[in-house]
């Protein structure tokens, strides 16, 4: 295929990408949420919120592309008892107004959900400015916010709806390129704050969210292949993060390996890390962007160079598995 | 019309007193941040222009009024209080711990507070966000908004007004009140945003220019705000820093005074400025 790649390679099923499939849901609860407004910073054909514009236009505003406003606007639009939705790409709206989201969003709690598109490195051939990489971080930094990484198509339609129908600030993060499909329309589970365990293992949890969940499960094989036997975690709310889940699979398994698509620093693997420290410490490995940005490049060529791949994953599981006390 | 007007004047030396009193006794706070504004939050609170129930702040059909420069709450909490949102002697609390009587507003926790503030430049969005949902909802409320003359310093500010005029919000009022003073100094030297009319008016607003500390400009300005159709409006607000306490300011050598208490021994002779005024 010529130019930019739509999806990633994978031998699953490719599904919807995460922004598609948030898209559409926003687009077809808009009907059964009248309360809901959308507020877009320029960017509704990127984080298809322009589908719910076009068919509830009365309730869509395009304020251009001045994203401290556009967080204002959502909060004031909450503040009179609106569902307010914006959406921009990650690294945009949670960098360039970052204080906006605390002051006006976080401290007084209000009902705003900020989805936060092209998050991640998978992005591709746009390059580090366009890339959110921190996000996740920035936004479990907040007291009172939800954050959401969805793994694929059915989870990220499920996510959209349970962050409608949640009340308080939620950050749902979403990605460019098609994904792998995890879940089928039938059997997709999705609660705020609940860990979903796709696979049982007794050597070794892996715990992943976004696009990393897909690899989990390949390098879950491999590490069998091999004999250890992994559990994989779709974490898919990293705050409130499972704590039952985490410190279930470290009594259990005794070894973890965090997997994500964002920098160290505050991102899941802190998260589980902290969890675990103060109830159950194991073994700990982790597989992420480490502390740096990416370039431009094929979404496959950027995993691999940056280290985001199965094989990773397969690695830091010896490794976690190895280091425990027999 | 007279009578009101010196129930007006009364009511606006009553909020400057409870303003010197409540940051004297915290020991911190901004009163003169608070007194340029007395004249602006009299009217709108007790001069008939805002809508509003005491006994029911989220009421939906209220007008909303949005102090965006959160350091002056003692003004806001001075009117909250006469209006009867809170208890009047909760205004002594201010800045104390668990007291909802906060350093800034803290629309959580209490009540008649539209917006928490204090970063300055996010109140006009907030207001705008008001405005939009008003219209979504089909209703009749106004939204106004105070913000400082250092505060339109602010790029937010900005992006704000181009959204309330690209939606012709004509139920939301920006009042900016213009006391010439910021943090480190004189605003025209700090950052020189002149002319501030003239900048909202090339972004497609209304404006007028007034002495607001002059109670029958700044009612026959709000009367006017509330009657323009298809564009937002703004009123630039004249004002000086600590009105109501100038002399005792000049006195004590600072004219800007921002962010300081008066020293309690001073309580009594601004009180009695404020009495004469
Ligand atoms: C974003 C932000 N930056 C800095 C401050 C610190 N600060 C508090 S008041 C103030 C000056 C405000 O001046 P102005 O808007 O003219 O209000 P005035 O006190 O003169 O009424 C500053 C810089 C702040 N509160 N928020
Ligand atoms: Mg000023």
């Amino acid at each position: 295929m010529a130019g930019a790649s739509s999806g990633l390679q994978s031998n699953r099923e490719l599904g919807k990408a995460t922004r598609d499939a948030f898209g559409r849901a926003l687009e077809a609860l808009g009907a059964d949420h009248p309360e809901v407004v959308v507020v877009d910073g320029d960017v509704g054909n990127s984080t298809r919120t322009e589908w719910f514009g076009k068919k509830h236009s009365d309730r869509f505003f395009n304020v251009g592309i001045a994203e401290s406003n556009l967080v204002g606007v959502a909060a004031g639009l909450a503040s009179s008892n609106k569902t307010a939705v914006i959406a921009s790409f990650a690294a945009f709206i949670t960098c360039n107004a970052y204080d906006q989201l605390r002051m006006s969003v976080a401290y007084p709690g209000l009902n705003v959900k900020v989805v936060g598109s092209h998050a991640g490195i998978s992005i591709g051939e746009d390059g580090a400015s366009q890339m959110g990489i921190e996000d996740v971080a920035l936004m479990c930094a907040l007291p009172g916010f939800v954050v959401i990484v969805p793994a694929d198509e059915e989870s990220a339609k499920a996510a959209t709806k349970a962050m409608l129908e949640y009340k308080g600030p939620v950050y749902l993060r979403c990605g460019r390129p098609e994904v792998p499909k995890i879940y089928s329309a039938d059997q997709v589970s999705f609660q705020i704050g609940k860990a979903n365990r796709l696979r049982d293992g007794r050597d070794l949890t892996i715990a992943a969210n976004g696009i990393m969940v897909a690899m989990a499960l390949d390098a879950a094989e491999a590490l069998a292949a091999e004999g250890i036997e992994a559990r994989v975690l779709d974490m898919h709310t990293v705050k409130p993060i499972d704590r039952d889940a985490l410190l279930t699979a470290a009594k259990e398994t005794g070894a973890v390996v965090v997997a994500e698509e964002h920098l160290a620093h505050g991102g899941l693997g802190s998260v589980v890390a902290y969890t675990l420290a103060e109830t159950h410490p194991v073994p700990i490995r982790f597989v992420n962007l480490l502390d740096t940005f990416a370039e431009s490049g094929a979404p496959e060529a950027l995993l691999k160079k940056y280290g985001l791949t199965a094989e990773k994953i397969v690695e830091a599981g010896r490794s976690a598995a190895g280091a425990k006390k027999r | 019309m007279a009578n009101n007007l010196d129930a007006l004047l009364a009511r606006a030396r009553s909020i400057r007193e409870d303003i010197v009193r409540m940051t004297t006794e915290a020991g911190s706070g901004h009163p003169s941040s608070s007194m340029s504004a007395a004249e602006v939050v009299t009217a709108l609170y007790f001069g008939g222009f805002l809508k509003h129930d005491p006994k029911n702040p989220t009421w939906p059909d209220r007008d909303r009024f949005i102090l965006s420069k959160g350091h002056a709450a003692p003004v806001l909490y001075a009117a909250l209080a006469q209006a009867g949102y809170f208890p009047h002697d909760e205004i002594m609390t201010l800045r104390k711990i668990d007291s909802p009587v906060e350093g800034h507003p803290n629309m959580k926790r209490l009540p008649g507070v539209e917006a928490s503030t204090g970063s300055l430049g996010q109140g006009l969005s907030i207001g705008v966000g008001h405005a939009l949902a008003a219209r979504v909802d089909g209703k009749g409320y106004h939204t106004y908004v105070m913000t400082g003359d250092g505060e339109i310093e602010e790029g937010q500010i900005w992006e704000a007004a181009a959204s309330a005029s690209k939606y012709q919000l004509d139920n939301l009022t920006l009042i900016v009140d213009r006391n010439h003073y910021q943090q480190t100094g004189p605003a025209e030297e700090v950052l020189n945003m002149d002319p501030i009319d003239g900048k909202f008016a090339a972004f497609g607003w209304k404006t007028q220019v007034i002495n607001g500390n002059d109670m029958r400009e700044v009612l026959q300005a709000l009367e006017r705000a509330s009657e323009i159709k298809g564009m937002p409006t703004c009123i630039v607000s004249l004002t000086h820093k600590g009105q109501g306490m100038l002399n005792l300011l000049r006195k004590l050598g600072d004219t800007n005074f921002h962010g300081k208490p008066l020293p309690a021994q001073n309580l009594n002779e601004a009180l009695a400025e404020i009495a004469a005024s």
